[in-house]
């Protein structure tokens, strides 16, 4: 708040040297209104992160109190006692990190097949991993559970929620992207040096890629990570429960009677995807707003 | 490798077809290269995606419980989904979140959007931006838990500080008047922060002479709003929608885990009665017509979102 004070004497002092600040409301407005909606998205985190450190008896008190004090870090141990912890969280980077790095070789190879290769077909099959867009995954989930499971015999693995991740249209959409984006001059002078075809694609190409290949990787993550509806679908044995299914059965244990095991549970459980969201924000932020999903 | 000239002595080409010295073989190697690319990405796709959705098509004409094989019924399964009230009810309680938690999602996103753009020093803007971004950081799941003590009538803090301004506690979550209001705005939380972002994404991209000539021309306020920011950033609020809209009408998490579709089937969504009757009944063939309806509802409002859009998305 104390900038907007600066920069508006900055205006007076320089723009109108000798008259009183012209008092802009709309301007106040929208910092009021920034500042509400501030409030409103961290409040529900400030909350979830300060009850968790609470004792079971307070976790409930009303008024709220928005800052941890005496704090008490038994909830946390206790979410180790009540569901296998570590196991779903270790299940949990096994299956996203799988898929990532799976989707991050399907995408970029068909992403610059696609883009920088010609091949006859090219355009119509471009066509159907676009339309293939279009399906959601829900509506197709029972085929893909009766060939995952009784065909494959794979329900209850952690396969069965890597395997069907594996390829990903939109995936292919964002590298193809990127891949045009690459002036065909690189290519060029590559090719008088004398590189064949394959250092064309790893050594050139791959790497100036990187960008929608963070990207990728970031949305992958965070999706992967939090999914719910398919683990419900396929995993019926909580050792092997990715932690979004566990929060979701300790909620189920500790009935209304400790939310802030809960909560801890929560906050443990997000501090990976914090994690890897502070490592790729910057290729997040700018290729999200630069319109890279636009097209 | 230096000279061009030795390359062609020393390797003679295993086979001619691809040699590697001539333009047709260069050709041609790019061409085995490019099916051998996409082979992966096309053999997944049409293992899990489509090949499963042409089996919903084949599975919604038949009666199947998983123990015997499918046997065919004809059309009973989309007579039976045409006369199912509970099935009527999803639909309509599927709609209403997302007429509620899109309409709320765009304009938020948009207006917070426009409001960042107008701070100007960099480092709140940077603040600002990474402080909005946080809750798509969080599960469904985790919301949803958190939400549901946050909206709880006794003891949750959103009725408590609605009270201090006179509000008598609202039943959120265990009221057909409130559930849907309640899982919308856990929705709208969790989702505003990638909207925001897409929208912010157009914001920087309007062109400022635009904006100035029409200042200059006189325009301010919500006549600049309405006249030139809104017809600029319409590609971008035409993908968000869409891209909104298709994400909204899967609804399941949310519902699933603040109230299993209660009080009675008031917040239960299409995705739900699809999950029950596959899941929880074992009708396969039934619940691949109710995801084979949902599909046709999604790809309707996706197509009628781009016709309708010739009339008012201004491609500049």
């Amino acid at each position: 708040m104390s900038s907007i004070a600066i920069e508006n004497a900055d205006r007076t002092t320089t723009g109108r040297p000798f008259k009183l600040p012209r008092v802009d409301i709309s301007l106040w407005l929208t910092y009021l209104f920034l500042a509400v909606m501030l409030i409103l998205t961290l409040a529900p985190i400030v909350w979830v992160v300060a009850t968790s450190m609470r004792t079971p008896a307070q976790s409930f008190t009303l008024p709220p109190k928005w800052i941890p004090t005496d704090l008490d870090f038994s909830n946390y141990s206790q979410v180790f006692d009540e569901i296998p912890f570590w196991r779903q969280i270790g299940n949990s980077f096994i299956i996203t990190l799988s898929v990532v790095a799976g989707q991050l070789v399907t995408t970029t190879l068909a992403g610059y097949a696609f883009a920088r290769l010609r091949f006859p077909g090219r355009n119509i099959l471009f066509w159907v991993v676009l339309a293939t867009m279009m399906i959601p995954g829900q509506a197709i989930i029972i085929p893909v559970f009766v060939l995952i499971s009784r065909e494959l015999g794979l329900g209850d693995t952690l396969w069965a929620l890597i395997i069907p991740s594996l390829p990903s249209a939109f995936g292919v959409f964002l590298l193809r992207q990127y891949f045009l984006q690459i002036p065909f001059d690189f290519e060029e002078a590559a090719m008088l040096d004398g590189a064949n075809q394959w250092i064309i694609f790893s050594r050139i190409y791959f790497p100036l890629a990187s960008p929608g290949m963070a990207i990728l990787a970031i949305l992958t993550f965070n999706a992967k990570w939090n999914d719910y509806f398919t683990p419900l679908i396929f995993m019926s044995t909580p050792e092997k429960f990715p932690i979004t299914m566990g929060i979701v059965d300790l909620q189920g244990y500790m009935g209304t009677g400790s939310i802030s095991v809960v909560l801890a549970g929560i906050v443990l459980s997000t501090i990976p995807v914090v994690i890897i969201y502070v490592l790729g924000q910057r290729y997040l932020l700018e290729g999200l707003m630069s319109g890279g999903l636009k097209g | 490798m230096n000279a061009t000239g030795t390359r062609t002595e020393k390797s003679k080409p295993v086979i001619p077809w691809l040699a590697a010295d001539t333009v047709t073989g260069i050709r041609r190697q790019r061409m085995l290269m490019g099916y051998l690319f996409i082979a992966p990405t096309i053999i997944g796709l049409v293992i899990f995606i489509v090949g499963p959705m042409l089996y919903t098509f084949y599975l919604s004409f038949h009666e199947w419980n998983v123990f015997r094989p499918p046997v065919f019924v004809g059309l009973d399964n989309f007579e039976r989904l045409l006369n199912d009230k509970r099935v009527f009810t999803s639909f309509k309680n599927t709609f209403l979140l997302v007429i509620m938690t899109v309409s709320l999602l765009e304009v938020l996103a948009l207006a917070l959007a426009l409001a960042v753009k107008r701070v100007t020093n960099n480092y709140l803007g940077y603040i600002l931006r990474t402080a909005y971004f946080m809750p798509v950081l969080l599960s469904g799941a985790a919301v949803a838990v958190t939400l549901s003590y946050l909206f709880h009538q006794d003891f949750g803090i959103i009725n408590y500080y609605l009270g201090k301004i006179g509000i008598d506690k609202i039943p959120w979550l265990t009221s057909r008047d409130y559930v849907l209001i309640a899982i919308s705005l856990t929705t709208v939380w969790r989702n505003l922060g990638f909207t925001f972002i897409i929208y912010l994404g157009g914001v920087s991209t309007m062109p400022d002479e635009v904006l100035e000539a029409a200042e200059v021309d006189g325009a301010r306020g919500f006549r600049k709003l309405w006249s030139v920011i809104l017809p600029l950033l319409s590609p971008t609020i035409l993908f968000a929608t869409v891209t909104d809209m298709i994400k909204m009408l899967q609804f399941f998490d949310e519902p699933f885990i603040m109230t299993r579709g209660g009080p009675g089937d008031a917040s239960r969504t299409v995705v739900m009665m699809m999950y029950d009757a596959g899941f929880s009944s074992f009708n396969f063939g039934y619940a691949s017509t109710i995801a084979l309806a949902l599909f046709s509802v999604i790809m309707l409002v996706t197509a009628a979102q781009f016709i309708l859009s010739r009339r008012w998305v201004f491609y500049g």
